[in-house]
């Protein structure tokens, strides 16, 4: 089983892992030394193992062996059966016999001239502008060549050249002079990512890396293939001849673009970010991060960024000192007495969102605060207190990777959280792990999973989950969607729990399990405890020393519902966007109609333009913390830009609680989590399990669909303003739906999707196996936000309207005419 | 002399259009399918390796046990595809077969077929050669009315489907792993082996990769027996073969006989070089073996001579080379080719070859520097035995034993060049003048109008 590294203080660990056979040796010997590896390994592994140091190119541990460079050639004086290869091997080729004796650069001359021999082919078509490179400073073949290669070439003729670089996408730039053929991108893509866009094109000399034109280079893993580059050929457009990589400075910290938990490496050069690589953690992301972890990372750059207190005089937003400003958010705050919500969102730090946790109880005497920035209920609340908050490291990478089986249920993976897709394509393709998925069709990235699916419109996955056989050897991964679709959660627990299957909460963003963990829901204090248990509430009162509101609060719906109601006088809010709610309409009223409203924020947004009171936080970049993903793994996150004035929530949320007169909360973040882990583990009963029943089938009439939508890796977010290469390798918006529905429609003709007064035109894509029925699109693409303008989710009843291209001759009906949808009932 | 000569799969060649069914039935054809028919599939293996048939492609791995590698318990299909992608400078062999009488081939592949136990077996046919493509289709087509391909072949139960496939011009795709991505539909370049084609091949499947001429050599020691078979050839190479004679000889052209006759024999056969020249240099089996010299004329042309000799039997293209021919020039043209062919996989071959061609056509120009040659042995050193496929293996064969039996010509390549030490119109099997000489005569021409 996994180590945790920084193991969470008495947190519950799963079983230690069912001993498993012991692993056949292989005892052989490079360069004299005698080592013995697992069966199966192949010598330049073992050569690592030994710190034996094997020049490479094309080898890399998390592809498939290629031995196309040459480059680590390695003399086999003995086969193990006491013949001597009669010419030497690549080692990363080459498994390791019983009784091999190999001998590479270090004890045999044959290797040393066969690698030197190698760099130097390597080098004859190489450009010489190591000067001008990105790669220049940390790039393989330089190291390589000095330390393997001559001081001076023989090579006399001419190099071969090629206009450089040409985009392979908007965000991937390729040099083709410099590339050395090596292949780890084109097996990246096709191995790891299933995206095989590029391929080796051409033969000899003029073999490439190359496109079809029609299809660039739109993976959201493309970025790994410019980190895995050996030489400069794959450069990033945003980042190339941005910097020198010895003037970087790096700091390792997680990633915040989702619950993933990627190590980061994030590099940055006089306090200014300049860009950011997947760190190498083989229990988490091994050596892979998304295109959206890697490249998003400037939105909070702009000129919307916040950097002074602000306080609200009349119709403006003024700056103000921080006591000013604190006064007048106590001010506010007071006013409103204990009837205060608190929306905290997704993506805090664990110590940040206990800070809202606590200051909502302590500060202000309230339940009413939840995390939840998107579609919620009171059955995902029951199941999350149930069955996610204070359960410890659960379902982990590896364990994905042994399953036999995983259904996903209301998850994209693809989409909504990148490294599990591709640890779940790891086990399919090494493991051969069956993948069921329970949706209206097979995404793109289902596909790449090679995933079954068990077809279900919008609201039917209940029932679709209860068809799907599960056993012990099966993990269910649930995301946030399930929320949206009544009973699905219930029928989760019930499904899992009969058969023993093992499962896991999946959220998008990177703090939401944090959250949970805080106690950042309405009915739960930190460390999973119900709220209702007065056991639960003496932890709390013992660790805080002040007294726990025991009505249970109001959940965000339930808060903007009240405010528009007169029940609620003030609201805080941290980093939340009202777009993100299934009807945007509604919370963006209520942060109107709200008495008062404190927001924290570092940007200016939809939240800070209706506030009364403004802070000034801090980006993540200039601070420290933790995040937890899915797995319940704590993930560190490092301070990466030193500064001296740095806010965190907490620290303002202190600094209100000593305005507020009430007992002093921790002011910084290693304070907060040492209050935090005060907690521990809760070892009282736990809350109860969600009870609701799957809602009836609704009816579809002619020309009409049920919608299926949710949101793609790269779309309208936030953290991605600014990141225009990036973005331009976002799926394009469309209208997905079957063949029979689009009937005489091409792909790509118009149309219209509408709900009551408010629709959206997109083109048409058809997708083969849409349920029937069923139509889906984009929740949040660029420029088309469904939730704001079809105020419409997924389950919700739309018409379709094809729009006829103006036609020359009057051929068809006029106008738009209607889609041909089956009617189900 | 005529009893040099075995001919066994070139018997009907002379025959009223041998291509055709009824023809090729006529002379016994689809006999020898009849007889394996009723033999068990192990005792054809067992046969075709007693009489130790080895594989004509070039490397002479016996044919026989190579069947027996396929693994019966594998529960996905065999396949066996015959590597019909004759693409080497100098072979000629294969080709001619399959124009001439393509269905000893298809008897062939539909008895080894029964032998491993294939259902589906591929032609994988050089692409450049449309016309023995469509010859072979024909000859598919034939079989498969006349009920020797299908469904219960003769009544006997054998199922057998037969794919002609045309390459897309790649000589690479004649080395068999690199001909079973082509055939899959991919780009046609060397797999890593382990996994062998007989455990996971076309498809991940058990296949066998056999040469047009193994194959077509199986109906012949069906119908007759190992003992006729062994009663021909040498020690341990046994049997007839086809030798490709081309070059500087008066009668080039295809010679069947057993295994073991000499190039002194074959010329002879050949009418001689040409009148007044002779024999400098040539390859006993397409450009891609070492090259040897006069002095080898009286070798054995078989599997163990060669190879003692220092080269290999290869395709048994024998390309002769009378003493009007330069070797810098035949060298360059030889690697020109890799270098074209190379398909870039690999390091050493396709940076390799690019090298080597700038450094010989400086020495053919009479500008090598001195170095040149001791560069040459070195880079194909580092190029021979380090690369993917054998495909770099064959270029440096061509430089290296040119440089060892011609060293001192590559030494005038420093100051002198090659034409004029070797005028290349000399070696012209038909009037020829130099490329400058020639524009201008045509250029004359068209001033005068007569053009």
């Amino acid at each position: 089983m996994t180590v945790e590294k920084d193991e969470k203080k008495g947190q519950t660990q799963p079983p230690a892992d069912q001993a498993r056979p012991p692993e056949e040796l292989v005892t052989f010997s490079i360069d004299d030394i005698e080592t013995s590896v697992p069966k199966g390994t192949l010598v330049i592994r073992a050569a690592e193992e030994l710190g034996i140091d094997i020049p490479r190119f094309c080898d890399h541990p998390l592809l498939d062996p290629a031995g196309a460079c040459r480059q680590c050639m390695v003399d086999v004086v003995d086969d193990g059966r006491g013949r001597q290869m009669p010419k030497p091997q690549t080692s990363c080729t080459l498994t390791a016999m019983p009784g091999m004796k190999v001998r590479t650069q270090y004890t045999s001359p044959v290797a040393e001239k066969a690698q030197r021999g190698m760099i130097e082919f390597l080098l004859i078509n190489h450009p010489l502008d190591c000067p001008i490179c990105d790669k220049g400073g940390e790039c393989p073949l330089q190291n390589q060549a000095m330390s393997t290669g001559d001081g001076e070439s023989r090579y006399e003729g001419e190099k071969r050249t090629y206009p450089k670089p040409i985009n392979i996408s908007s965000q991937v730039l390729l040099d083709r002079e410099r590339c050395i053929l090596c292949a780890r991108c084109t097996r990246f893509s096709e191995q790891i990512a299933g995206d095989p866009f590029i391929a080796l094109a051409e033969r000899g000399a003029l073999q490439q890396v190359a496109i079809y034109e029609k299809e660039p280079f739109e993976s959201y893993f493309s970025g790994n293939t410019i980190q895995i580059c050996p030489v400069g050929a794959l450069t990033s457009s945003a980042y190339r001849f941005r910097s020198r990589p010895f003037d970087l400075v790096s700091t390792h910290t997680t990633c915040e673009n989702c619950a993933s938990g990627c190590d980061l490496r994030v590099d940055h050069r006089r306090g200014t970010v300049m860009r950011r690589m997947a760190g190498n953690d083989p229990e988490v992301n091994e050596e892979w991060n998304c295109d959206r972890g890697r490249f998003g990372f400037v939105s909070g750059r702009g000129d919307d960024r916040i950097t002074t207190p602000l306080v609200r005089r009349g119709d403006e937003l003024l700056p103000a000192s921080w006591p000013e400003a604190i006064d007048a958010a106590v001010a506010g705050l007071q006013k409103a007495g204990k009837d205060v919500g608190v929306l905290t969102g997704g993506r805090l730090t664990v110590e940040d969102a206990y800070a809202y946790s606590r200051f909502a109880r302590v500060g202000l005497g309230t339940n009413n605060i939840d995390f939840r920035a998107r579609a919620h209920s009171a059955e995902e609340t029951d199941f999350l207190a149930n069955a996610v908050a204070g359960t410890g490291l659960g379902v982990t990478y590896a364990e994905l990777e042994r399953a036999k089986h995983v259904v996903l249920v209301g998850f994209e993976p693809e989409d909504e959280s990148p490294i599990v897709f591709l640890r779940l394509r790891k086990a399919m393709r090494k493991k051969g792990l069956k993948v069921t998925t329970i949706a209206p069709f097979l995404s793109r990235g289902s596909q790449k999973l090679n995933a079954t699916l068990v077809s279900a419109v919008p609201g039917g996955e209940p029932q679709a989950l209860a068809s799907v056989d599960l056993d012990g050897d099966t993990v269910v991964l649930v995301g946030e969607r399930a929320a949206e679709i009544p009973g699905l959660l219930t029928m989760v627990l019930d499904t899992t729990g009969r058969s023993g299957a093992r499962m896991a909460w999946i959220p998008r963003r990177a703090g939401e399990r944090g959250a949970v963990e805080a106690g950042c829901l309405p009915h739960l204090l930190p460390g999973g405890r119900p709220l209702s248990d007065p056991a639960a509430r003496v932890d709390a009162q013992a660790v805080w020393g002040a007294d726990v509101p025991a009505r249970v609060g109001l959940d965000a719906t339930g808060m903007f519902n009240a405010v528009l109601a007169g029940e609620l006088g003030a609201l805080v809010v941290a980093g939340v966007e009202p777009e993100d709610f299934p009807k945007p309409r509604i919370a963006l009223e209520a942060l109107e109609e709200a008495g008062f409203v404190l927001s924290l924020e570092a940007r200016e947004s939809s939240v800070t333009a209706r506030a009364d009171v403004v802070l000034p936080i801090s980006l993540l970049e200039e601070r420290s913390g933790t995040f937890i993903d899915w797995e319940g793994r704590e993930r560190p996150v490092h301070n990466v830009i030193p500064k001296k004035h740095v806010m965190t929530d907490g620290r303002a949320l202190a600094a209100l609680t000593d305005a507020l007169g009430a007992p002093a909360a921790p002011r910084t973040v290693s304070a907060a989590k040492a209050e935090f882990d005060e907690f521990g583990p809760w070892s009282g009963n736990r809350a109860a399990e969600p009870r609701v029943a799957g809602s009836t089938a609704i009816e579809v009439g002619p020309g009409e669909a049920v919608l299926s939508t949710w949101r793609d890796l790269l779309d309208d977010s936030r953290c991605l303003d600014g990141e225009d290469a990036l973005l331009g390798t976002a799926q394009r918006p469309v209208v997905a739906m079957g063949p029979t529905m689009a009937a005489d429609a091409p792909e790509g003709a118009l149309v219209e999707v509408s709900r009551g007064q408010r629709s959206v035109t997109l083109p048409l894509k058809i997708v083969e196996n849409m349920a029937s029925g069923c139509v889906w699109l984009p929740a949040h693409a660029r420029g088309h936000n469904l939730s704001t303008e079809l105020e419409a989710t997924a389950g919700d009843l739309v018409r379709l309207d094809m729009i006829e291209p103006e036609a020359s001759e009057g051929d068809g009906p006029e106008g738009a005419a209607s889609v041909s949808t089956e009617g189900t009932k | 002399m005529t009893d040099l000569l075995t001919p066994v799969l070139s018997a009907n060649w002379a025959d009223d259009r041998p291509w055709r069914i009824n023809n090729y039935e006529r002379r016994g054809g689809y006999d020898a399918l009849r007889k394996a028919l009723d033999m068990q599939p192990d005792d054809v293996i067992a046969l075709v390796k007693d009489a130790n048939l080895r594989g004509r492609g070039g490397a002479g791995f016996p044919t026989g046990m190579k069947w027996s590698f396929v693994p019966k318990d594998n529960p996905n299909p065999k396949y066996l595809v015959v590597n019909a992608d004759e693409s080497e400078p100098g072979t000629c062999k294969d080709i001619p077969l399959m124009m001439a009488s393509p269905h000893t081939l298809v008897e062939g592949i539909i008895i080894a077929s029964h032998a491993i136990g294939v259902s589906h077996a591929f032609i994988y046919v050089r692409g450049e050669v449309l016309h023995v493509a469509r010859r072979l289709q024909q000859a598919v087509r034939e079989a498969y009315s006349a009920g020797y391909l299908g469904r219960n072949i003769l009544g006997k139960g054998l199922d057998l489907e037969l794919t002609v496939h045309s390459g897309a011009g790649a000589y690479i795709c004649g080395e068999e792993t690199a001909l079973l991505d082509s055939l899959e539909g991919r780009r046609g370049q060397p797999r890593l082996r382990p996994p062998f084609p007989a455990v996971a091949g076309l498809y991940a499947s058990p296949t066998v990769v056999n040469n047009v001429e193994s194959i077509a050599s199986v109906p012949s020691i069906v119908a007759n027996g190992k003992e006729w078979f062994q009663s021909m050839g040498t020690e341990k190479s046994k049997g007839f073969t086809l030798y490709s004679l081309s070059g500087h000889v008066k009668k080039p052209g295809q010679f069947e006989a057993p295994m073991g006759i000499t190039l002194r024999e074959l010329i002879d056969l050949g009418g001689g070089m040409r009148d007044g020249h002779k024999l400098k240099f040539w390859t006993p089996g397409g450009s891609s073996t070492p090259l040897l010299t006069a002095e080898h004329m009286d070798m054995p042309l078989d599997y163990e001579a060669t190879a003692a000799a220092g080269s290999m039997l290869g395709t048994k293209a024998l390309q002769c080379f009378d003493e009007t021919t330069s070797v810098v020039r035949s060298t360059l043209r030889f690697v020109e080719f890799y270098k074209h062919e190379s398909c870039g996989k690999c390091t050493p071959c396709r940076e390799g070859t690019w090298w080597l061609v700038q450094i010989l056509m400086r020495i053919e120009r009479g500008e090598g520097v001195e170095g040149d040659i001791e560069k040459l042995l070195d880079l194909s050193e580092n190029i021979g035995g380090r690369s993917f496929c054998a495909l770099a293996d064959g270029a440096v064969a061509t430089v290296t034993s040119a440089i060892k039996h011609f060293r001192s010509e590559f030494e005038a390549g420093y100051t002198t060049p090659a034409w004029e030490l070797f005028p290349y119109e000399k070696s012209a099997l038909f009037e020829a003048k130099p490329l400058a000489a020639a524009s201008e005569h045509a250029g004359a021409q068209q001033k005068v109008g007569t053009h």
